[in-house]
């Protein structure tokens, strides 16, 4: 932090005399040169805050980082794959719980893309047609996306709770549909807690997106569609779906994404020790390095979570991409 | 052309003041000194019921070290929930306080770091020798045989705290003194529609003070002499058993708290719905809440028979907040008169009366303010029948692993599922796989 103005002045000395030397080459140099210089800010601010500490939490996820080595952690002792081994020894404790924990991440986030991806497309197609009040109503479907995700996701808290929460008042109070009060944050119910507080957040960003990509259609292709004596499901089917396929490809992807690492919902939802059920893979991680002080297999797990994601995103561009290719063929 | 000139200029300026500040972070190697004699910067722990009442306490205090030694205190008030991920960031970055208060549970893990100075001979010179605290206090203080990592500060305690109304209507005489007594109170509590004990199911570390003390009751340890986990001993299984059958089987803890995490027990209490609560020093917190003191009275935790005493008739863990130095101080000198101020006997006395605590000071616990009816049961308590939690490098990962583990058996309870001994045992032992090989 110290040494930042030394170097000022220096640049300005070392360029020109080389510039000097040999006029017309260095001319060149200085054309094909420039941009790449005018790149070289933005290139260190990437290293500095994207590259650079992904590295080091690869490096890391091979060493030994536990608590007796926190204050000086580049003397922690090398490991070599052994965290990895402990992360994914399914025999073991530690793996077994990273793969239950794997697993219901990948049934949560399933599901919520699903419904996300359902409810946001279909409050988009019955917004399409004008109506009174449409602006309203889009701006309320906006809301739970647009508000902050602690305040959102704690007001779910109180409504879950077991003596005085609302979700337990209209189901068994009013409604009468559970024999007595559930517990929503512990035990098993706590999946379809979160699965809802997921959903309520996540499908406003579907529903956004799906009704920018429904301007694009020309509206010539409807009118010719029901001169044909098309209904409105077929029109649906025909029309709007194939012609949204190009935004659903990104739109799936980065809610897929979203879900898979999402860690403030959980986390202010459950606190630091989710119910099993709900043990996402991402509260899972921080609880293994922070909760545990094992810096070295967090670190090692999050690199796992790391290669998995690659692989499914990578996977899924390729396999859509090709279909895309061959029906626009 | 200048322009352009001037603008590549600026490009490698900025790229190689990038590079600078990238290399000049971090460098957490190197101990303290005491380049910086006359600030200091401080982190409390949140002792009272808000941060601003922390504030209320602690500024004029720190006005008055200023006074004397001319140091500024910057005081910052954490709250629990962040204080120990702020406390390891400090220790990763070395950027950290001149003077942290920690939980006295975590003296051994965070001494295990290396963050905290130690406490060698000639430091504990410096604020008056080992003598004048309470012995209990100091057991909390860092591993056995290791130069203490940590300074008591304040004392606490867990006691009974009874309704006094709650408990004429049920027509009972006197606090509970065992469980079986309690349990039989209970009966006739919730005869009168009230529920009977408060508990903080989902909260970690409350689940591990409790279970902490049955397994003492039970005469067995989560640790092995040697410091290496046993939580699958029958003794511990029975132990966190008994604890959780209290909701289980005796229905003295209503299902309700198997998610209680925020303290709801207290307010169930305060707000006069249930009959008992197992807490430390909540005479504060109970009057901000409206309860007055002449509700409610105040006893020892019961045991299994007899009164309260060592070993299997420990009634209590020793709870407390000491105070540290970071090693990485920037002020170790000023750092060390700041700890010897907080402890001194008037300091002492002023605090622990603001945080209704007990003093860790011998010469404090003297003063009229310590003798009312109720600091006086949680003198004692500390005095003769409380014991200090392992301290072991891995306590922090224990009282995750198995405050998590009597979390889920408290939802298995709350669900209507058998607690049996089998099923405790099944997730003592997970816990225990959970643990560190080391």
């Amino acid at each position: 932090m110290t040494t930042t103005t030394p170097p000022v002045t220096e640049p300005v000395g070392t360029v020109p005399p080389g510039a000097a030397r040999t006029p017309r080459r260095s001319g060149r140099l200085r054309r094909i040169g420039l941009p790449y210089l005018l790149l070289l800010p933005a290139l260190l601010l990437e290293l500095l805050v994207h590259l650079v500490p992904m590295v080091i939490g690869i490096v890391v996820s091979f060493k030994e980082l536990t608590q007796f080595y926190l204050r000086d952690w580049s003397a922690a002792p090398w490991t070599g794959f052994g965290n990895y081994k402990l992360s994914v020894d399914f025999d073991a404790p530690v793996g077994q719980a990273l793969l239950h924990s794997f697993f219901v991440t990948v049934a949560f986030t399933l599901g919520s893309v699903a419904l996300c991806w359902l409810i946001g497309t279909a409050a988009a197609v019955f917004m399409q047609d004008t109506f009174k009040g449409r602006g309203l109503l889009r701006a309320l479907f906006l809301v739970p996306y647009a508000l902050p995700v602690y305040a959102a996701v704690i007001t779910w808290v109180f409504m879950f709770q077991h003596d005085n929460g609302l979700v337990n008042h209209v189901l068994h109070d009013q409604l009468h549909l559970t024999d007595k009060p559930s517990f929503w944050l512990i035990g098993d119910n706590s999946f379809w807690a979160l699965l809802t507080v997921s959903v309520w957040k996540g499908w406003p960003f579907a529903f956004l997106i799906v009704m920018a990509g429904l301007q694009n259609i020309p509206g010539e292709l409807y009118e010719a569609a029901a001169l044909d004596g098309a209904g409105v499901w077929q029109q649906i089917r025909r029309i709007t779906l194939p012609s949204l396929r190009p935004v659903n490809q990104v739109l799936i992807l980065v809610l897929f994404l979203w879900t898979f690492n999402d860690f403030n919902t959980p986390y202010v939802l459950f606190g630091k020790s989710a119910p099993e059920a709900a043990d996402l893979i991402s509260v899972h991680i921080y609880q293994a390095s922070f909760v545990t002080w094992n810096f070295g297999t967090g670190s090692a797990m999050s690199v796992l979570l790391l290669l998995f994601l690659l692989v499914v995103t990578g996977g899924y561009l390729v396999v859509t991409s090709r279909g895309r290719r061959a029906s626009d063929v | 052309m200048r322009s352009i000139r001037a603008a590549a200029v600026g490009a490698v300026t900025m790229s190689l003041a990038l590079a600078a500040t990238a290399c000049g972070g971090g460098s957490s190697s190197g101990g303290g000194d005491n380049s910086a004699p006359k600030t200091l910067t401080y982190w409390a722990s949140n002792q009272g019921s808000s941060i601003a009442v922390d504030k209320q306490v602690l500024q004029p205090e720190l006005d008055k070290f200023q006074k004397q030694t001319g140091i500024k205190v910057k005081l910052e008030v954490v709250p629990w929930s962040d204080l120990l991920n702020r406390i390891l960031t400090a220790t990763t970055s070395g950027q950290g306080p001149d003077v942290l208060n920690i939980g006295n549970t975590w003296s051994a893990s965070l001494q295990a770091t290396g963050a905290l100075l130690p406490w060698d001979a000639k430091n504990l010179e410096k604020i008056g020798g080992k003598d004048r605290f309470v012995d209990s206090a100091l057991s909390s203080t860092g591993a056995q045989g290791k130069d203490p990592a940590a300074i008591p500060l304040y004392s606490m305690a867990y006691a009974l705290y009874y309704n006094k109304k709650i408990f004429a209507d049920a027509g009972i005489a006197k606090p509970p003194t065992t469980w079986d007594e309690l349990i039989a109170d209970g009966a006739k509590i919730r005869a009168k529609g009230k529920t009977v004990l408060g508990a903080e199911g989902g909260n970690v570390s409350e689940n591990i003070h409790h279970v902490f003390v049955f397994g003492k009751q039970h005469g067995a340890d989560f640790f092995t002499p040697e410091g290496k986990p046993d939580f699958t001993n029958p003794k511990i299984v029975d132990a966190v058993k008994q604890y959780v059958d209290l909701m289980a089987k005796d229905k003295v803890i209503p299902t309700t708290d198997a998610e209680y995490a925020q303290n709801q027990s207290v307010s169930d209490f305060s707000k006069g719905k249930q009959a008992m609560l197992l807490w430390q020093s909540v005479a504060a917190t109970l009057k901000a809440q409206g309860m007055s003191e002449d509700d409610y009275g105040i006893a020892p935790v019961p045991v299994q028979s007899g009164t309260p005493g060592t070993g299997t008739q420990t009634n209590s863990m020793v709870a407390g907040i000491n105070i540290s130095v970071f090693k990485n101080s920037k002020n170790i000198d000023g750092a060390v008169k700041f700890v010897k101020f907080m402890t001194s006997d008037d300091e002492q006395k002023i605090l622990n009366t603001a945080y209704t605590s007990i003093p860790p000071v011998k010469a404090a616990q003297g003063d009229a303010a310590f003798s009312t009816p109720a600091t006086s049961v949680l003198k004692e308590t500390l005095a003769t029948s409380a014991a200090g939690l392992p301290q072991v490098a891995s306590e922090s990962q224990f009282e995750t692993a198995v405050g998590t583990a009597v979390k889920e058996l408290f939802a298995d309870a709350a669900a209507g599922r058998a607690v049996t001994t089998a099923s405790v045992k099944a997730k003592l032992e997970k816990a225990q796989q959970q643990m560190p090989a080391a």
